[in-house]
């Protein structure tokens, strides 16, 4: 696949007239994705898709179109021509763009990690074979992922994937189940059993009779899991250059200074350590780390090309939309051993669901607890919760009610497969909150 | 093209218990002003196709971008492969449900072809309207977009089976933000979630109001800003068209679909507090609720001929005066279940295997004008246009916010207010359903992104309704 972006590559820049710059972003992937349901499967699919995307800046004015391809060189190559051709006769319609900016010096990056995914019908016999006697319902995806970028200028970036996710739950009855994820770049059959084992253990305590709480203000851990919903909301407009400038991110009030997060809570864009190709969609190259929160503050936004123009600021790298793709929280002291002695009495919230913002302004959220959670009393798990909705502000969870953050970190594969398989990951510890606010 | 599609289909089509092929080309154009300022148009085609093949009771789908001879021969044998390997392991025996073999037609109605207008065209139109919204020092941001998409569908059965269907989509949105003194308020024309979506072209724009709407929507930012909190207690909700289709979508449609209560999307998408045995008498809200799986309007953002695995599409009661009778459920669900359902076994994309989904969800009118509605009302809120969304995994307990509401006191609209939220159960809410508005405040609405399903698939789904009126709800505002 590689070979092949690069001839298209060099295709599309033999073909770049004078005046012109063209930019190019490939994205293919061969997927297969299976799911389950009481333990039998469901529906098997796999998928082979390469999309390409032009982009042609002339005069300062520029115009984007994608397209499927075929993988059939000659084809391609009439397609992407025609393409082209079709762009040519309309970006004389476009305006100037103000806000255009593109990488005027190449800087090529490669990385290849390559990994042994499993064949279909294996995960098939080892999924079945794992739930025997249990419902188990769930979904693996998996295959090589490939992303590259190139442009006319002669810059090329590359980045091969090859991994797989697996996120099943074993249910008890109706809402009452255990949520568990393996990926990785190889399947190793020890430690995907060693995970089942895990979710049997914390399935044995769903069978104790569940407890249902009332409104009102609990200590509450949130397991990392939990975290990722709650750092996804900030996730969502909150650390961007244009959502910041605009007053719409939610975390306005720290920009403020009206509000501040716990001096133990740095966030960061973690680039280096995550699975997120290392250049975006208009070839720039990405920094190993941005410190979006720097104990506590706010530190410097996600700036796309395109705001950072508009705003006079240096692009970091960010995507069209600012949002992080390798998010890491900082990690902190509590041992996770000692995390049920240090919650005493109180939530255990294994996961949340269904997270949005019930005063964005605010940075406050409402969403409902899912999965394994549980009520915990003289540090020991009592008994299952009935899902009970919380609404919170992220100001007081990750800043005056954060009692600890866990020493031990998820690194968490987000997993989602709108349209293509995403690489975005997040790293987070758990968290220990004084007070967390149930409502409903 | 599709003639020579099917005919090199059924040429390489293997010798198996079913095998269908589903091609799909979507071509999309989008365009936006912000802030006076004309962004790159975005124009994107994409074309490929899924062949499913059933085998001695086992399922496979393979998708492919390449169309060719070889690429199709290459992923039906994909197809029959994973067939081969679920053969006696999947959930249901395939081999023993009754697939359709469809033939026809359907194309969405096109009174005005975007294409008449040139791009240039179509830009200046935003951008003379998105100019209207800087009409004071405290509107931060304003835009506004066009989304423009012609989808062509075609679905062969290697037995004969030929449907084609061509789908025009036009989504217009316009938005303006104030802020001032640490507080942020967004208007829109139609929803943050392009809730003002239809099939058609450009005659969209006449009834969607794009004209006036800029100037329309930097007003509304400006008057929230201005207006105090939205009040705290148990009162009653008169819920606009613009945020009843978010209140359809969560706490009816989502807990309808029978794959959810089968099962299929307890992993990620959730289950449902509804099960089988409901279907027939359960009453899940008052005398006055009426809903219908409507795929034959027109207009509405998710009508179509035939679902994706060739189930014609019929309107169906759903609910009736309050009684439940039917699940969203396609051909597959209906077999699995034992209970008839509807067409609506959908699918996103060529790369994703069709699942049970919504497509029109519909409120029918009632008998009350809007006036008799807010007249009936001692104390409580109007609100419009959905800004949050939040509901448990079962589609039982939810919490969902607008943009803009406003107090009805005695029988009168009162004071506007800001960040309205209200909160219930599904079970028990619309069982208050205290007033259903008539034709007369009856609006067709829909969203382009109800997400589901694994792998996941986001989806066109339509939601008519009236105005409607709930008693005794949770009402509350925003942080102080």
């Amino acid at each position: 696949m590689k070979a092949y972006f690069h001839e298209l590559a060099d295709f599309v820049q033999s073909l770049a007239a004078e005046g012109e710059v063209i930019a190019s972003g490939f994205a293919a992937e061969s997927s297969d994705f299976i799911r389950f349901n009481r333990s039998a499967v469901r529906q098997a699919t796999s998928v082979r898709q390469l999309k390409w995307t032009l982009t042609l800046i002339r005069d300062g004015r520029r115009v984007d179109a994608a397209t499927t391809l075929s993988g059939q060189g000659a084809a391609d190559r009439g397609q992407l021509k025609a393409m082209l051709a079709d762009l040519r006769g309309g970006i004389g319609e476009a305006p100037v763009d103000p806000y255009l900016l593109y990488p005027a010096t190449p800087a090529d990056t490669e990385r290849e990690s390559p990994g042994e995914i499993p064949d279909a019908s294996e995960v098939i016999d080892a999924v079945l074979e794992a739930g025997r006697g249990l419902d188990l319902v769930g979904h693996y995806a998996g295959g090589p992922i490939h992303e590259g970028f190139a442009n006319s200028l002669g810059q090329r970036n590359w980045q091969r994937v090859d991994n797989f996710n697996f996120e099943w739950c074993l249910y008890h009855d109706r809402d009452k189940a255990v949520k568990t994820s393996y990926s990785g770049p190889r399947w190793e059959a020890d430690a995907f059993a060693a995970k089942m084992r895990f979710a049997r253990e914390q399935l044995a305590l769903l069978g104790r009779p569940a407890r249902t709480l009332d409104p009102g203000h609990y200590r509450a851990y949130l397991a990392p899991a939990a975290m990722e919903d709650v750092l996804g909301m900030l996730c969502w407009g909150g650390f961007g250059l244009k959502s910041q400038r605009t007053k719409h991110s939610p975390l306005m009030r720290l920009a403020d200074g009206k509000e501040r997060f716990d001096p133990r809570v740095t966030i960061a864009e973690n680039t280096a350590e995550g699975l997120a190709a290392g250049f975006q969609r208009e070839g720039f190259v990405r920094p190993g780390r941005v410190e979006l929160v720097r104990a506590g503050l706010l530190g410097d936004a996600l700036a796309s090309p395109r705001s950072a123009k508009e705003y006079g600021v240096e692009t970091n790298g960010a995507n069209g939309e600012e949002a992080p793709e390798a998010l890491d929280l900082a990690a902190g002291e509590l041992a996770r051993a000692d995390v049920l002695k240090a919650l005493d009495r109180g939530i255990y919230v294994g996961n949340l669901w269904y997270l949005n913002f019930s005063d964005r302004s605010a940075c406050r959220l409402t969403g409902m607890t899912r999965f394994a959670s549980f009520w915990v009393e003289g540090g020991e798990i009592r008994a299952p919760l009935d899902v009970m909705r919380f609404d919170d502000s992220a100001f007081r969870m990750l800043g005056s009610e954060l009692e600890a953050l866990t020493k031990e970190r998820d690194l968490i594969l987000q997993g989602g497969t709108y349209g293509a398989r995403n690489t975005a990951s997040m790293r987070t510890p758990g968290t220990l909150l004084r007070d967390f606010t149930l409502v409903l | 093209m599709l003639e020579s599609l099917g005919r090199d289909f059924r040429a390489i089509a293997p010798a198996v218990d079913f095998c269908a092929l589903r091609f799909m080309e979507e071509s999309s154009e989008l365009l936006t002003v912000r802030q006076d300022v004309a962004e790159p148009p975005r124009l994107s085609t994409d074309r490929g196709a899924m062949v499913t093949v059933i085998d001695k009771g086992g399922l496979g789908y393979a998708a492919t971008s390449d169309l060719s001879p070889t690429g199709l021969r290459e992923a039906a044998g994909r197809a029959r492969r994973l067939a081969g390997l679920t053969a006696g392991r999947s959930v249901v025996d395939f081999g023993a449900i009754s697939m359709p073999r469809p033939t026809g037609r359907y194309e969405s109605p096109l009174a005005n072809d975007p294409s008449r207008l040139t791009r240039r065209e179509k830009v200046e139109l935003l951008a003379g309207e998105a100019r209207n919204c800087k009409i004071d020092g405290r509107i931060v941001d304003w835009e506004a977009s066009l989304w423009t998409t012609r989808t062509r569908q075609a679905y062969f059965t290697a037995d004969g089976g030929e449907v084609e269907q061509v789908f025009h989509y036009l989504v217009p949105n316009m938005s303006a933000t104030a802020h001032a003194d640490g507080n942020t308020q967004t208007r829109t024309h139609a929803g943050r979630g392009n809730g003002y979506c239809r099939q058609g072209g450009l005659e969209i724009l006449e009834s969607f109001g794009l004209e006036g709407s800029g100037r329309s929507v930097a007003e509304g930012a400006l008057e929230l800003l201005a207006a105090p909190n939205c009040p705290s207690g148990k009162m009653d909700v008169l819920l606009m068209p613009d945020q009843m289709m978010l209140q359809i979508h969560e706490s009816i449609g989502h807990p309808l679909e029978l794959d959810r209560i089968l099962g299929d999307e307890r992993n990620f998408a959730g289950t449902s507090f509804v099960t089988l045995d409901m279907f027939g008498s359960y009453r899940y809200g008052s005398e006055l609720l009426d809903v219908t799986f409507d795929p034959t309007r027109p207009e509405e953002f998710a009508s179509y001929g035939w679902d994706d695995d060739g189930l014609a599409a019929q309107r169906h009661h759903l609910i009736r005066k309050g009684i439940l009778e039917r699940p969203l459920g396609g051909a597959v669900s209906q077999a699995r279940a034992g209970i008839a359902g509807v067409a609506n076994t959908r699918s996103c994309a060529w790369n994703r295997a069709p699942i049970d989904r919504m497509a029109n969800l519909n409120i029918e009118p009632g008998a009350s004008t809007l006036d008799e509605l807010i007249a009936g009302i001692d104390l409580g809120v109007m609100m419009r246009t959905n800004v949050s969304w939040s509901i448990d995994d079962s589609r039982n307990k939810f919490q969902f916010g607008c943009e803009w509401g406003r107090v009805i006191r005695g029988g009168k609209l009162a004071e506007v207010v800001r960040n309205p939220n209200y909160r219930g159960i599904s079970a028990t809410f619309w069982r208050s359903l205290a007033g259903v508005g008539d034709a007369s405040t009856f609006e067709v609405m829909g969203t382009p992104f109800c997400g589901k399903g694994e792998p996941n698939q986001v989806i066109r789904v339509g939601h008519a309704s009236p105005a409607c009126r709930f008693s005794g709800v949770e009402v509350f505002g925003g942080a102080k």
